[in-house]
């Protein structure tokens, strides 16, 4: 048991930063785009992603011996459909004017590829406790770059953060921040600045290991 | 593994048994009823709270639109007339309605209508407050649309939705300060989602003015 602790401990890191879901497997881009236009959407499809990823691999792996190889897909996507639809409703009775502000984006969860790509490359083989770790970690890294995004265009999109007046009065905002084209512009900055750093420390551990 | 036959071949090549399609078919309409079963659960669990709040949201913009009735009676349209009793074999989910708003003395204030246009991107929805015997406006409040930020989305906030409240229909858009009680200012950067609000509240106003005109006058408040 103790010598699975490290493995099963990077199950969650994996997810979070070296194979971030977002910005390093590139996928996920849709809502990506088009729900991080302030922190509290952001932050809401990240959470009922988070639920629905959660759900999913515990199914997947908890079910793996029962469900044939033959219509695998077809029950995977019916076990995410199924988390969709309760994410929503459950959004939709709870927190009603950001389910409205997603509009159809929880329901296209189902067909993020993050989710269902963790189902067949990681719970569809691993144990339940891996893959939930798994999910944890993916879900994490998601939310991260959700929230890192939409707290950048909101803030110059509207000057404010989670709807509280930061810039003050004086500020105008860059509208453009809180529409599509800001989605790609600060994706693209985000990414710019990843590959830079990728590429800075690369560069260092080679210098290193050549010294 | 028999030797001769499978010689040399790696074991994992062996074709695995097939899975016999009872059990697929099973596996499937299994997993459909299950699916099916948590849905329904969760949905008849979150019903009341989500018809609450639509309900809620509908009573927080008549009450704002009407200036804060003491009561309203909710009119539907049945067969061209309207009425506060729809006959039994209708469903009333069904039927065009709007809100007749009172006063504390039973007086009229005005009625609540809703509307929906196309606008700059899709559908504006609002509602507004109609004072059916002179045809003025008691007020605005857009309920759903999908505006530019930040140059569209200003129909759903002050000033211009308090601009609703007094002029007379038909509303004229102009662009400078109003001069006739039909002028209505529109705003700039957002000409088209301005005018789109006009021109629901002057449609909608023709269609339910007489409507609601031959209802008051057929009395029963």
């Amino acid at each position: 048991m103790s010598d699975q602790v490290p493995a099963t401990f990077d199950d969650f890191l994996r997810g979070v930063w070296r194979e971030n879901p977002v910005v390093v497997q590139m996928l996920g881009l849709c809502p990506t785009l088009a729900v991080t236009n302030s922190v509290a959407n952001g932050l809401a499809m990240a959470m009922a992603t988070a639920f629905v990823l959660l759900g999913s691999n515990l199914l997947v792996s908890s079910l793996k011996k029962w469900i044939p190889h033959e219509v695998r897909i077809t029950s995977y996507v019916l076990i995410i459909a199924t988390f969709v639809t309760i994410a929503d409703m459950l959004l939709e009775a709870a927190v009603p004017v950001v389910h409205k502000q997603l509009g159809p984006f929880v329901a296209l969860i189902v067909v993020n590829c993050i989710i269902l790509g963790r189902a067949e490359a990681f719970a569809s083989r691993q144990s339940v406790k891996r893959s939930l770790l798994d999910a944890l970690g993916t879900a994490a890294g998601f939310t991260l770059v959700l929230v890192l995004l939409s707290a950048v265009r909101e803030l110059l999109g509207t000057g404010a953060l989670l709807g509280i007046d930061l810039l003050g009065p004086r500020f105008e905002p860059w509208v453009i921040m809180v529409l599509p084209p800001g989605g790609f512009l600060t994706l693209g900055v985000v990414m710019l600045v990843l590959g830079w750093h990728a590429k800075r420390s690369t560069g260092r551990a080679n210098g290193e290991g050549a010294a | 593994m028999s030797a001769g036959h499978a010689h040399g071949a790696p074991p994992e090549m062996e074709p695995a048994p097939a899975v016999p399609s009872w059990r697929l078919l099973a596996t499937l309409g299994f997993a459909g009823a299950l699916a099916g079963g948590l849905i329904v659960t969760v949905y008849s669990a979150t019903l009341p709270r989500i018809e609450a709040h639509r309900a809620e949201l509908v009573e927080s913009a008549v009450r704002e639109v009407l200036k804060a009735p003491a009561r309203w009676d909710t009119l539907y349209l049945e067969g061209g007339v309207l009425t506060k009793t729809p006959s039994a074999g209708a469903d009333r989910r069904q039927l065009e309605r709007v809100f007749l708003g009172y006063t504390a003395s039973d007086s009229v204030i005005g009625a609540a209508v809703t509307a929906g246009e196309p606008g700059f991107s899709d559908v504006i929805s609002l509602i507004f407050g109609l004072e059916p015997t002179r045809g003025t406006l008691l007020g605005m409040k857009v309920l759903a649309h999908k505006e530019t930020p930040g140059l569209g989305d200003k129909i759903e906030k002050t000033p211009f939705t308090s601009r609703f409240d007094g002029p007379a229909t038909p509303l004229r858009g102009v662009k400078s300060a109003p001069s006739t009680p039909n002028d209505l200012q529109t705003i700039t950067g957002a000409t088209i989602s301005s005018r789109t609000v006009v021109n629901i509240i002057n449609n909608a106003t023709s269609r339910w003015q007489p409507l609601l005109q031959a209802y008051l006058r057929g009395g029963t408040p």
